[in-house]
């Protein structure tokens, strides 16, 4: 038996190499980012492509991930579920990228127990930093530590994997520095896995976005979060709240960066108009919470006279009302 | 003189200690035997209870519909059309970049090379190479094939990634297999003024092509449930559109452009939909699931005909 290679394979890979590269040229956007951030944007690529027929493409990488690709001009268009940082802005103006920064919706963690906790309704900042940060890990087991009058029994804690943004933002608002966390917990980024393990125990205690807790609402009971450092009074999770800027500091905005260079694109700078046109509806849809109109009118005016740069000056501090983050000057 | 004693009858403790020595070697023996069994049962248990999760989730969700459909926010109308696509393009590439290079360093390590320290070296680092986290093949693909190549966020690169993942796979396999191909063959090639290469075309590749096909179903079937370093070298999860068609109308009719196409593949789709609220993506997740089972399943079945055809022509 001899075995025969097809002869026309060398040449098929030859022709091959030089074919490559000039494909795909026309009329793609490309979009890369948070996860958070993703079904929106789905939404809007879908729905967009399905009007005009032009390609859109939407990647994972994560914020961080996807400002890598966004500060090297390879990506049109950035999901991210915090402002950009110095880094990524040193990087953006190195290979001479400027952006503009488009809050889109909020974004907010819901603190549950289970159904049958009938001793707690609301917790303090403080309270959730006891139970959470890296010191807790191993100490901080039982109810009755954190308050005295709750029951003597195991709590069971269920939290964002280490991957997720989710993880990153509850760490940053309850412990000050993100990804700084007790590790003793029930850590999946898979927050149908939370939903679960929340459900099936009385003394559980767990975190998760804000979408994922009212799809599943019936089976969880959301706690009202209390900011003591800063004085507010316990305020529950609502579209209500979270617009109000009142529950804090467990919501935060969502972005979009727009590199500006590739707003000359047509297909880019009609995909955006597509995307600010209709996102108030496909945030509901997603159940994230869309911004108050009056804040998307200044949003379009801002894309409109193409105003570039950051509210944030490169620092990730989230917990703005959404009219001072549309009021700050902006830094490039 | 010893051999004197072994005619005498011996002392009847003895025998019986014989005999219950005997009868003890029986009873590990069934006994190993009936662990075996149960430990087997276990194993396709286990496959057979996922596959059952997997078909009542999911089952249901499989029609027309979602095998021609492209991603969408409601889970109804969502479908897998650029996932399998993707996902059966990216085997192509992978298949073509792991087998002629695995099978042919796997030739040269067990037939040509000398043995000494350097093809220790080598050999060392293969093995190696088979347990190293696949995310580093994605980070490694990312330098090399994406920015060094210019090869970009392609079908292309996805897929050479995946073919250097399971490169040391086929390569292990190849030598394993030769391995056994006993050595008189290659004497009676050599006796009859055969070289090496016709010896290794004519009659060491063909006699272990089995094996070589049995590695090659491993490496794929490893490859194909890959997220991770797709992910890395920049694979999309959401994306709309085919690659170009491999067949053009006009001259030379053949186009590679396909191999620069953006991409997604079944177990990013997957992991976008498990990660979603509400019980529909489940089972749409579910139904991806096993759809790419399906393809696993029937790639190894072809690889298995291939193989037991190949088998049949071999006596020895």
């Amino acid at each position: 038996m001899i075995l025969n290679f097809p002869k026309p394979l060398g040449a098929l890979i030859c022709s091959v190499a030089v074919l490559g590269q000039v494909a795909l040229a026309g009329g793609v956007v490309k979009i890369d980012g948070s996860s958070t951030v993703y079904p929106i944007t789905e939404g809007a690529a879908e729905d967009f492509q399905k009007e005009t027929g032009t390609r859109v493409t939407v990647g994972i990488s994560g914020t961080g991930g996807g400002f890598k690709k966004f500060a090297r001009g390879e990506t049109d268009v950035q999901n991210a579920s915090r402002p950009i940082l110095q880094s990524e802005m040193d990087a953006a103006k190195q290979s001479g990228i400027e952006y503009l920064e488009l809050p889109i919706a909020y974004d907010a963690l819901t603190v549950v127990v289970n159904a049958k906790n009938d001793w707690v309704d609301s917790i303090q900042v403080s309270e959730l930093k006891k139970i959470w940060e890296p010191a807790a890990q191993g100490k901080i087991l039982k109810w009755n530590q954190i308050r005295p009058e709750w029951p003597d029994k195991a709590i069971k804690l269920y939290g964002a994997g280490s991957d997720s943004g989710t993880f990153d933002y509850f760490t940053e608002a309850i412990n000050q520095k993100s990804k700084d966390s007790r590790g003793d917990y029930t850590a999946s980024e898979d927050d149908n896995v939370l939903v679960q393990g929340v459900e099936g125990d009385k003394y559980a205690l767990g975190y998760m976005g804000f979408a994922y807790y009212v799809a599943h609402q019936k089976r969880l009971k959301a706690l009202a979060v209390e900011w003591d450092e800063k004085k507010k009074p316990a305020t529950k999770p609502s579209e209500e709240a979270v617009l109000q800027g009142v529950y804090n500091p467990l919501s935060r905005p969502l972005f979009l960066y727009v590199n500006v260079k590739s707003l000359e694109k047509p297909e880019v700078k009609s995909f955006v108009e597509f995307y600010l046109k209709h996102v108030e509806t496909l945030a509901q849809e997603v159940k994230y919470i869309p911004l108050p109109a009056a804040a998307y009118v200044r949003v379009k005016a801002r894309f409109e006279k193409k105003e570039c740069g950051t509210a944030f000056a490169g620092h990730g501090d989230m917990a703005v009302p959404i009219g001072e983050i549309l009021d700050r000057p902006l830094t490039k | 003189m010893s051999y004197e004693r072994d005619f005498t009858v011996r002392p009847e403790p003895y025998q019986k200690q014989q005999e219950g020595r005997a009868h003890r070697r029986g009873t590990i023996d069934r006994n190993f035997r009936r662990l075996g069994f149960l430990l087997t049962l276990a194993t396709l248990g286990i496959l057979g209870i996922l596959l059952l999760n997997l078909a009542m989730n999911g089952l249901a969700r499989i029609d027309w519909q979602f095998m021609s459909s492209f991603p969408s926010r409601r889970a109804g109308e969502a479908g897998i059309l650029s996932a399998w696509v993707g996902t059966l393009l990216l085997m192509l590439v992978t298949a073509s970049a792991a087998i002629p290079f695995g099978v042919a360093a796997g030739i040269y390590l067990e037939e040509y090379a000398s043995k000494n320290r350097w093809t220790d070296f080598v050999e060392i680092n293969i093995a190696n190479l088979a347990g190293v986290p696949s995310i580093l093949y994605g980070l490694m693909a990312l330098g090399l094939f994406v920015y060094q190549f210019r090869f970009g966020q392609s079908l292309l690169a996805g897929g050479l990634a995946l073919g250097c993942l399971v490169l040391p796979i086929v390569i292990v396999a190849t030598r394993e297999s030769l391995r056994t191909i006993p050595s008189s063959i290659r004497e009676a090639a050599f006796a009859l003024g055969a070289t090496k290469w016709q010896a290794v075309w004519h009659h060491l590749l063909p006699y272990s092509t089995g094996g070589i096909a049995t590695g090659v179903i491993l490496a794929m079937s490893r490859a194909i449930g890959e997220s991770a370093p797709l992910i890395t070298i920049g694979a999309l999860t959401f994306i709309a559109f085919l690659p170009p068609a491999p067949l053009i109308s006009h001259a030379p009719f053949v186009s590679g452009e396909w191999l620069f196409s953006p991409f997604t593949a079944l177990p990013i789709q997957m992991f976008n939909w498990v990660s979603r609220p509400g019980e529909e993506f489940q089972s749409n997740a579910a139904a991806a699931g096993l759809i790419l089972m399906v393809i696993t399943l029937s790639m190894n079945a072809a690889a298995i005909l291939l193989r037991r055809r190949a088998q049949r022509n071999i006596t020895w």
